[in-house]
């Protein structure tokens, strides 16, 4: 790892959603600080900024991070997907997306981008939870609006749509 | 049983939301979404540690010195540029958006930092020197009034800054008569709905045109609008308010971004350049918006059957540090609905405001609701409870009668439609409220704690601007002049090519306003919702508007749904008479239908919608004037709601809709944690628009008030201190927590609403709190219970409180006020008395020897002040100390008194230092008190205990070794110091 200067700007170099990127980061600016202001990827929120609610979460190199904990220059040479990355095509939503839409699973949709990272992250590793397990893994997220009961109906129809056409994205 | 069934096709299906697809994909508008114009300034807000303090100076040299700083601005910088936010009742008081003399809550602006970035913003902050005289802090709302605590306002003779008392019916004779006097006190906590986007906002000034342009996630009501422009000094069509399109929730508490509209207003006149503010979750659960606390006693005069008489309230309802427009308006937003569902014609009423060392107060889910059925709905268990009776039966026996509607209630509502009786038999059916109760008997059985809540209630929405003047006297309502009613707009626009766009002020956070509004819309027009844009971004300058405007009071499809039916029925009557002149047959004989204009009964005669939407722009001369189709707007007021009477009557909402709702709760009987293990709850919400929003609503408000009831407070110590500034302290609920309630309906449409719709958002979060402490109580067996029902609590009521663990010290100095300490020792130094007494004198010396001090500064021979890094337990964090000497007795004895102060919390303390020469050297004793508050101060007294002996143990080894002498013998050292308690 190449030694940082406090104060000082760097270069952070990354594949976001498939692209090479690169901007410039001081060692304190946060991940979001700088998808968001540095990159314009502003689809990735900001709920907390202390690692609780889970607004922010991205996948790192295929792992789930909170990105209001992590910062930029810790992500260096990383493949990052964000929430921008989900669609299969413009115009086109992936089956979790879709389930959402049909399930109402968002209202203000601030929450819904971290909640969809994870998710869609969840049911690759786990085609196939129970109603309780899901729950148990959503604890990590707060959503405001929805009281739940219908991102949980939407991550369980878009599993069985999963499940049942693989193929589908 | 929907109210416009017959011409309905969109209205009434769950269509997927218009909103939807740009929300998935992270395509969202929010505010910190938008780009800025390059140059643009961002602010970050110094606020206060304290609950209650002077201010004495605040120092911000090296804060403008550092490089990027555009302005640093405190109290006497707004207050040359704006004026007081004016204030709700009549007391002479004033409201400014940061704190100018004193601060009365943690949180409380004190100064704004503008700089080329949040970053360095934030770094100015560190920079910034505040001296504060700390003054006792008033937690406690009924403590408040006590003639003997200190008084919030110069401008006030006591705490109290408002008292009224009502009376309806003949309340003292039913009291008399009844059988039965049945009472209820309460202490509703506060709470907030805490939307998961912040506030933000972008301000501009304009000296050429001396106008001001926001940006800003506010939710309005747009009666702030004025509140905001007066503040600024400039009249209302200088003050360009927008909102962005997209807003991450609010629940009310969007309201409360304009007073910081009006300081970055001024930050931006000051510094001539764009400023942009987003507030971050921390400065959010401290200092944005609570819900009010209230102390309330609810009295019952009841016959034998249970039948309530008579009602007697006695409200304290505490606003927090300052009355913020529109407070008092929580108190009066439900003074047509104290008698809730019942028919209870007696009722007499004291309510009182009080001003405390807390956030101010504002709007939020619920909006007075939650506090009054509390008390009502626990009352109507104690009635069962003590007069033997099922609580079933007590709610059915006092339920407003069927065929009574529009009911006046006896303090002015009047309850527009309903079956009150009906929809809550078919709960009691369709909800399994049999099986409940053997579910309950055979946990019961099996020696489980299970108790069975119930709760019925009013949930008033579309609310007449003119309760909140209730708070007046009928005789200072004359001299202001009448305020009532709603106002609720839309336009709609044809474009050349025959496009719909329809606009609205309704502002939603989330609400899925888009969506609804094209449905009804293409409904009226016969055309698809695809056809209709909606655009829900505000722009007061460009926008129809009133002061009734805005995203609050479950207005929307009552009110704003209603408004653009109108408006699109007022320009279908204008295409309708082109159209027959075009078919050749009369306008009556005009109708629309898929996508077409045509004859009715003879569909060939027929036009296409988009080219009769577009005559009047191409050929507008055919087009007689009255017939000209570019443009509509409705303005919609309702005539229900009359300002308030003589007697003190306020019709205070338009709409009124009914819940009832059931909950069976089980408590784990070793953790005291409660499991919500079913719920029902019934609405009668008029005609529903949209089947899968109104459940969203629901659900919504009820994961809310599962919050509210079993885990959320804000909750503060005695010292003013707060104590839930995290989300890792402010508890919300998870997946985890929120059960899917079983959600019924019975839909009686509104008479006084155009679609017959009412509102649902807020419901849940007036009957759920209380429905789930009814259950808790009826599992516990307890007479009386307060919110939040967290598994500690209720443990305590299972097993008895805990004993309270030995306490090795709790000594007199500050009880009561933040955690108190006391200590003493000795060590032995090989110095003269002398020697040791220049060193105690000297900052040099000082700053070697004062643990984690990174300098000392000498402001007078008897005053210093220090920075330092202190560790508690694992939080380290950097304090400022400012410490001064007294009753100096030079070589031999001197007082120092210290202040440390930081984000984490603040320490005061005074020690003696006696120095008393012996044959190696000088003896050196201390004794010292101290107390320390904030939010160390809540982290567990035993780290802070060993902390502080640490540091202490610390500074005199230092000065020990200072000395050049090695201290006295090891073990004696650790023997005296040992004596530390
Ligand atoms: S913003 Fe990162 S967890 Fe809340
Ligand atoms: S949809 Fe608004 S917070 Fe989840």
């Amino acid at each position: 790892m190449p030694r940082l200067t406090a104060g000082e700007r760097h270069t952070v170099r990354f594949t976001l959603n498939g692209r090479a990127v690169e901007a410039q980061a001081e060692p304190r600016m946060l991940l979001t600080d700088f998808l968001r202001h540095e990159l314009g990827a502003t689809g990735t929120h900001v709920g907390c900024e202390h690692g609780v609610c889970g607004a922010c979460t991205v996948e790192i190199d295929g792992v789930p991070a909170r990105s209001c904990l992590t910062l930029a220059v810790q992500t260096d040479g990383a493949s990052i997907r964000t929430v921008e990355g989900l669609a299969p095509e413009p115009g086109r939503l992936s089956v979790l997306q879709e389930a959402f839409r049909r399930h109402h699973a968002l209202q203000c949709g601030f929450c819904t981008a971290g909640i969809l990272m994870s998710l869609d992250n969840y049911l690759r590793r786990q085609p196939n939870p129970s109603e309780h397990e899901l729950r148990e893994f959503l604890g990590g997220h707060i959503c405001r609006c929805t009281g739940y009961v219908p991102i949980v109906a939407a991550a369980m129809d878009a599993a069985r749509r999963l499940r049942e056409s693989p193929s589908d994205v | 049983m929907s109210a416009a069934n017959s011409s309905t096709q969109w209205c009434g299906q769950s269509v997927e939301r218009v909103e939807d697809a740009a929300l998935l994909t992270g395509r969202g508008r929010f505010i910190d979404d938008l780009a800025t114009k390059p140059g643009t300034l961002h602010a970050a807000i110094l606020r206060s540690p304290h609950g209650h303090a002077r201010l004495a100076a605040i120092r911000t040299d090296a804060a403008r010195a550092l490089p990027g700083i555009a302005a640093v601005l405190t109290g006497d910088d707004i207050r040359k540029l704006s004026a007081s936010l004016v204030v709700g009742v009549k007391a002479p008081v004033e409201c400014w958006p940061i704190a100018t003399d004193r601060v009365r809550y943690v949180g409380e602006p004190v100064a704004v930092v503008v700089a080329t970035s949040r970053y360095i913003a934030e770094d100015a902050l560190d920079l910034i020197e505040v001296d504060y005289d700390t003054l006792p802090a008033i937690v406690d709302p009924v403590a408040a009034l006590n003639p003997t605590q200190p008084v919030l306002h110069d401008g006030l003779k006591s705490n109290l800054a408002s008292e009224r008392t009502f009376r309806y019916g003949e309340p003292e004779e039913a009291f008399t008569e009844a059988a039965h006097r049945i009472a209820v006190t309460i202490r509703y906590p506060r709470n907030s709905c805490t939307p998961m986007e912040t506030y933000g906002l972008v301000a501009e000034y304009d000296p050429g045109e001396d106008a001001y342009d926001v940006l800003a996630n506010f939710m309005g009501p747009f009666s702030l609008h004025a509140v905001m422009a007066r503040a600024l000094k400039v009249p209302g069509n200088r003050f360009r308010l927008r909102t962005p399109p997209d807003s991450g929730g609010s629940f009310g508490v969007k309201q409360g971004v304009f007073p910081y509209i009006v300081l970055m207003g001024v930050a931006a006149r000051v510094t001539g350049q764009p400023v942009k503010w987003i507030e971050d979750r921390l400065e959010h659960l401290a200092a944005s918006v609570s819900a009010t606390n209230r102390v309330t006693t609810l009295k019952a005069a009841v016959d034998s059957d249970g039948r309530v008489r008579a009602l007697d309230w006695d409200q304290l309802e505490d606003v927090g540090a300052h009355i913020r427009a529109p407070e008092p308006a929580t108190l009066y937003r439900m003074h047509g609905n104290l008698t809730g569902a019942y028919d209870i014609r007696h009722v007499s009423v004291r309510n009182r405001v009080v001003l405390t060392n807390k956030t101010p107060t504002g709007l939020n889910r619920g909006f007075g609701g939650p506090q009054v059925y509390y008390a009502l709905e626990r009352l109507m268990q104690r009635i069962a409870v003590e007069l033997k009776l099922d609580p079933v039966e007590v709610i059915r026996r006092n339920l407003i009668p069927s065929g009574a509607f529009p009911y006046r209630t006896a303090t002015g509502a009047l309850l527009d439609s309903g079956d009150y009786v009906k929809a809550f038999g078919l709960a009691l059916q369709d909800g399994g409220f049999a099986e409940l109760r053997q579910r309950q008997a055979t946990a019961r059985a099996e020696g489980r704690l299970y108790g069975i809540g119930l709760t019925a209630a009013v949930e008033p929405s579309v609310s007449n601007m003119g309760y909140i003047t209730t708070v007046l006297t009928p005789d200072e309502r004359r001299k202001a002049g009448p305020k009532n009613g709603a106002q609720a707009t839309a336009t709609i626009s044809l474009d050349p090519l025959g496009g719909v766009t329809v606009h609205v002020s309704s502002v939603p956070q989330g609400q899925g306003h888009r969506t609804v509004l094209a449905q009804i819309v293409a409904d009226d027009l016969g055309l698809k919702p695809s056809d209709i844009r909606v655009v829900t971004d505000f722009d007061s300058a460009r926008d129809a508007w009133s002061i009734a405007s805005g995203n609050y009071s479950s207005r929307f499809a009552a009110a704003v749904g209603g408004a653009a039916k109108l408006a699109s029925g007022k320009i279908k009557a204008k295409l309708a008479r082109t159209a027959a002149a075009q078919l050749n047959v009369a306008a009556d004989d005009i109708e629309f239908a898929g996508g077409k204009v045509r004859a009715r009964g003879n569909p060939d005669n027929a036009l296409p919608f988009s080219r009769l939407a577009a005559t009047s722009h191409w050929s507008p001369g055919l087009v007689p004037e009255e017939n000209q189709a570019l443009r509509e707007t409705a303005f919609w007021s309702p005539t229900q709601l009359t300002a308030p009477t003589e007697g003190d009557e306020i019709n205070s909402s338009l709409c009124h809709g009914f819940i009832f709702d059931f909950c069976g709760v089980e408590i784990d009987r070793v953790t005291g944690a409660a499991r919500i293990d079913k719920y029902v709850t019934m609405h009668d919400c008029g005609t529903i628009l949209h089947p899968g929003m109104v459940a969203g609503q629901v659900t919504g408000g009820f994961a809310h008030a599962v919050g509210a009831a079993l885990y959320e407070e804000y909750a503060y110590g005695d010292d003013g201190s707060f104590l839930t500034g995290t989300f890792a302290d402010y508890l919300v609920p998870t997946t985890m927590e929120v059960p899917a309630p079983v959600i019924l309906h019975y839909e009686t449409p509104s008479p006084f609403t155009p679609l017959g719709a009412k509102g649902v958002g807020e419901g849940n979060c007036m009957s759920t709190p209380v429905c789930l402490a009814n259950a808790v109580a009826d599992a516990l067996g307890l007479d009386a219970i307060d919110l939040p029902l967290t598994p500690a609590k209720l443990a305590a009521h299972i097993h008895g409180a805990e004993s309270t663990p030995p306490q090795q010290e709790r000594p007199a100095l500050a009880a009561g006020k933040g955690r108190a300490l006391h200590g003493a020792g000795e060590a032995h130094v090989n110095a003269s008395a002398d020697a040791v007494w220049r060193m105690l004198l000297d900052p040099n010396t000082l700053a070697t020897i004062i643990p984690g001090a990174h300098g000392v500064e000498k402001l007078s021979d008897t005053h210093f002040r220090a920075d330092v890094t202190l560790g508690v337990g694992p939080v380290t964090g950097r304090y400022k100390a400012d410490i001064r000497l007294s009753d100096l007795d030079a070589p031999r004895a001197v007082t120092l008194t210290g202040i440390v102060t930081g984000a984490l919390g603040d320490a005061r303390g005074a020690g003696r230092i006696t120095l008393t020469p012996d044959e190696a050297g000088t003896r050196v004793a201390y004794d010292y008190d101290a107390a320390i508050g904030g939010k160390v101060a809540s982290i567990g007294g035993r780290l802070l205990d060993g902390a502080a002996k640490v540091v202490i143990r610390q500074f005199f080894a230092a000065l020990v070794r200072h000395t050049g002498g090695a201290p006295a013998k090891r073990g004696l050292f650790a023997r005296l110091f040992g004596r530390d308690t």
